[in-house]
């Protein structure tokens, strides 16, 4: 067994209920739910594991009533921490766990913890997502516009991005309101392009940039991109790493008389 | 008239608006086609979809009567988007209607049984229908017994109804109130339906029992039905799950095998026995 | 059925064919990683060297959102308009896999049985499905599990399996599929009676027989397994969207002022909010109940209902899932 597997079996035997980490899949490593100690040897954990298992933190059914241990990526850990700060998850009930750079199990008994750990590690793009930045950077609005809609002329609504975001944990969303009915129920391009137009707003510093909601698309839109440009605004204007608290409160919900207005003309 | 188009709905004035009680309401529909109406036929237990121009459909039971011709009607409580949009509709606007949908209760088998019927706050609209059905053809019937309660006087469904059913000489009813919503003219009883149904207690020896209720109220009134030794192959009930089609297809109300849209909404006990109970 | 044998220049006479009709021709276009149907102008556009299209090709017949019908509220009165098959036009997809075009009937069953669907029916009768032979296939695929195949011709109106030389042999299967041949009847070639259909095509091993699901399903609706294969299921509607044989459906209201169109779209059963009452009562209020509708759906009471499975084991729920939930995995682990 590998030494994740054994420090499974160890929290299980301290009297955790679930061990929450990855198992081999298909393609690349899958969440896995371990709450046996037998399950314990299918537990795996290495660069090749990229789901964002924060999501699951947050479903009541699946955590049930014991203690829970996870073992977080450094996007779960980032999530993990916003979430701590918008007090959905009681970090007492809670053992975090990662692997550090040097292959050691390391756990955090507090939010100043991993946030002190997660500032030890830049936030940064991927080659990829750095060449769509530049691509649509150097595009004309007009151009941003119709790339955009033609992406968007590919959702299908399965609300896969939804599902797959740690953020969105709204027990009744903005999709399920219909007195208005905000949200388009059927796939059309441009109401299609408000529903991420609206999820990236509501995403506003707290999206932690793990791009699970791109990976989920099982069309290929590029959604994250949305989010991880408007992170790059924010850390522009406000100063927001994602993980970290924010200086003056959230970037969105928080308001003070003297907050510059230079933008209304 | 069998329509082309299955989702394509009948256009229906409002001829008449009843306010049953607090945010409940019976709409008497007329259709717009004369040839429509000439055509439709329904039997007791089938519903319909009702629409709402600009807001949707909402799925109700037929509440009248087949014997009574030249309308239809529903009742409905304003709960959400569609039966708000139709709370606020007035007599001589237009509607939409899609139906007869469903299985229908067999009121042939029926003929020359008593029949006991128990029902709880807005779920007496689709025994109503099978009510007015079984009083317009009386004579087919022997013993009729009705129990029905709401959680007030007020929440009493069908009140000039009622009235009537109480004064017949040939019906039995027996209306009741939850403990603390009588009023102090209050003649009935005074106690949830299952326990007034067990001091009632209607003998099961050729009788078939018809309930339709809430889910709470069910699973207290079948085990009453089941002491009092009525099978479950007469005890006839309706389920209501979330219907968008109405006709099978959409997928929503399926359970088990079956749909309830197309299969029900109209099952004996017996029949639910295979339906899994978690599922409705 | 009816062999032939196409040359290269022959399938590109034919195809051209077929568009100078006026048809719409969808075919599997690549788009980055991505294979999707796409309407096509020329066979150039057509993708190859991918196992399966993201999507099935269940939107020619069943569009992510049609119009059932619109209206009008002028002056008190409304007047709805219905309909029109006559708006449906001709439609040919083109290098579906037997599993997309086996999966057409499942679907069509659905919508056939009992009440008519017009809109369904318009739109398959005007839709002629041409099939490829899988030469490719990967381990998502479980097509000869579920009574299919790489070359299974059930529910093609033609199936090509191309061969080395650029050309394909054809078998002629419906008077659709024929009608689709006059097109360009001298692009088509006697048969060759040296070629094997079988050779070309793809090996896809069985991982579970149908017959011992079916019965294991029968007494499977209390088990814990429900919870166990879902814990990592997040509730979206993909697996859903992209299978060829889900028909679930929404019905949606489209208002715009005193007008409006009333529409259907696609749902899923996997969504939370899918048997939710008005009264708040939720039926499956939980993942693992859903999760154990899908299956049971899909191998239990569809068989039991209408004499047909719900899968045509073409692996594109598995693909598209982003949590991995391998429905042929799933399969074989309730029978091990």
């Amino acid at each position: 067994m590998n030494k994740i597997a054994e420090k499974a079996v160890a929290l299980l035997q301290e009297g955790h209920t679930l061990v929450l980490g990855y198992e081999e899949g298909d393609r690349a490593p899958r969440p896995f739910f371990c709450r046996q100690a037998e399950e314990a040897q299918h537990l795996v954990l290495d660069e090749r594991c990229t789901a964002n298992l924060a999501v699951y933190l947050t479903k009541p059914e699946l955590m049930g009533k014991g203690r829970v241990a996870v073992f977080a990526i450094t996007s779960s850990l980032r999530a993990i921490a916003q979430l701590t700060a918008e007090n959905q998850l009681q970090l007492e009930n809670l053992t975090i766990l990662t692997l550090t750079a040097e292959q050691e199990i390391k756990t955090f008994a507090t939010l100043e913890e991993i946030r002190s750990y997660l500032s030890e590690v830049p936030y940064e793009l991927s080659d990829t997502e750095k060449a769509l930045d530049e691509k649509l950077s150097a595009m004309t609005r007009e151009e941003r516009w119709k790339y955009w809609i033609n992406e968007f002329s590919r959702c299908i609504k399965c609300y896969a991005c939804r599902a797959a975001c740690p953020m969105c944990y709204c027990t009744r969303c903005i999709t399920e309101v219909n007195r208005p009915q905000w949200i388009s129920p059927w796939p059309s391009p441009l109401p299609n392009m408000e529903w991420q137009i609206n999820r990236v707003m509501h995403l506003v510093g707290r999206c932690i940039g793990c791009g699970a909601c791109g990976r989920a698309c099982p069309v290929g839109i590029p959604v994250d991109y949305l989010s991880k440009k408007m992170l790059q605004d924010l850390s522009e204007e406000f100063g927001y790493v994602p993980g970290q608290a924010m200086q003056d409160g959230n970037a969105l919900s928080t308001f003070k008389p003297d907050d510059k207005e230079n933008f209304i003309h | 008239m069998e329509k082309p188009n299955i989702y394509l709905p009948y256009l229906m004035k409002i001829a008449k608006i009843t306010e049953e009680a607090p945010g409940v309401k019976t709409f008497q529909l007329h259709f717009q086609d004369p040839e429509a109406e000439k055509a439709f036929t329904f039997k007791a237990g089938q519903f319909g979809e009702y629409s709402d121009f600009g807001e949707g459909e909402s799925t109700f039971c037929i509440a009248s009567s087949p014997t009574r011709k030249g309308y239809i009607e529903c009742t409905f409580r304003a709960a959400g988007r569609v039966t708000s949009g139709l709370a606020s509709l007035e007599e001589g606007q237009t509607m939409g209607f899609r139906g007869p949908f469903g299985n229908t209760f067999p009121m042939d088998e029926w003929k020359g049984k008593n029949l006991v019927f128990v029902a709880g706050g807005i779920a007496l609209p689709p025994m109503r229908c099978v009510i007015c059905n079984a009083l317009d053809t009386r004579e087919n019937f022997k013993d009729i017994t009705i129990v029905y309660g709401a959680k007030s006087v007020d929440d009493l469904v069908y009140k000039d109804e009622l009235k009537e059913w109480g004064e017949r000489p040939d019906v039995n009813l027996v209306a009741t109130v939850d403990p603390g919503g009588e009023t102090p003219d209050w003649k009935g009883e005074i106690g949830f339906v299952p326990t007034v149904l067990e001091k009632a207690a209607p003998s099961p020896e050729n009788t078939i029992a018809i309930v339709c209720g809430p889910p709470i109220m069910i699973k207290f009134t079948f085990p009453v039905l089941e002491k009092l030794g009525f099978k479950d192959e007469n005890i006839y009930t309706t389920l209501e799950n979330r219907m968008k089609c109405g006709v099978g297809k959409c997928g929503r109300c399926n359970v088990g095998k079956l749909y309830v849209c197309k299969d029900g909404p109209v099952f004996t006990k017996a029949q639910l026995r295979d339906i899994p109970a978690e599922e409705y | 059925m009816e062999k032939r044998y196409i040359s290269k220049e022959g399938l590109s006479r034919w195809f051209k064919a077929l568009l100078a009709g006026g048809k719409r021709v969808y075919a599997p276009v690549r788009n980055n990683d991505k294979v999707d149907f796409k309407p096509v102008r020329s066979l150039d556009e057509v993708a190859d060297d991918y196992v399966q299209t993201t999507q099935s090709a269940k939107s020619t017949v069943f569009p992510r959102a049609e119009v059932l019908f619109s209206y009008q509220k002028e002056n008190g009165i409304t007047t709805l308009n219905d309909f029109d098959p006559a708006t449906v036009p001709e439609t040919v997809v083109w290098k579906i896999h037997p599993c997309d075009a086996v999966g057409f009937i499942p679907l069509s069953q659905i919508f056939n049985e009992g009440y008519e669907d017009i809109l369904y029916k318009t739109h398959l009768e005007k839709t002629t499905l041409v099939s490829f032979s899988c030469s490719h296939a990967d381990s998502f695929c479980f097509c000869t599990s579920v009574q299919g195949g790489p070359g299974e011709t059930t529910g093609s109106d033609i199936q090509l399996t191309s061969l080395p030389d650029g050309g394909a042999l054809v078998e002629i299967l419906t008077p659709k599929g024929e009608a689709l041949v006059q097109l360009s009847a001298e692009s088509f070639e006697a048969p060759k009676e040296d070629e094997d259909k079988a050779q070309y095509l793809a090996d896809v091993p069985i991982y579970f027989q149908l017959d011992e699901i079916r019965n294991k399903l029968k007494d499977a609706f209390n088990s814990d397994i429900w919870k166990k294969q879902s814990e990592r299921c997040l509730g979206c509607g993909a697996c859903a969207f992209v299978c060829p044989t889900c028909a679930c459906f929404d019905i949606q209201e489209n208002p715009k002022g005193s007008q409006g169109q009333r529409i259907r779209c696609w749902d899923s059963c996997g969504f939370s909010l899918f048997t939710q009452h008005t009264s708040g009562h939720n039926p499956r209020a939980v993942q693992s109940q859903r999760w154990r509708q899908r299956i049971l759906h899909k191998f239990s009471y569809m068989p039991d209902r209408i004499n047909i499975f719900g899968c045509t084991g073409c692996g594109r729920c598995s693909r598209a899932c982003p949590v991995d939930m391998n429905i042929r995995e799933h399969l074989t682990s309730l029978v091990k």
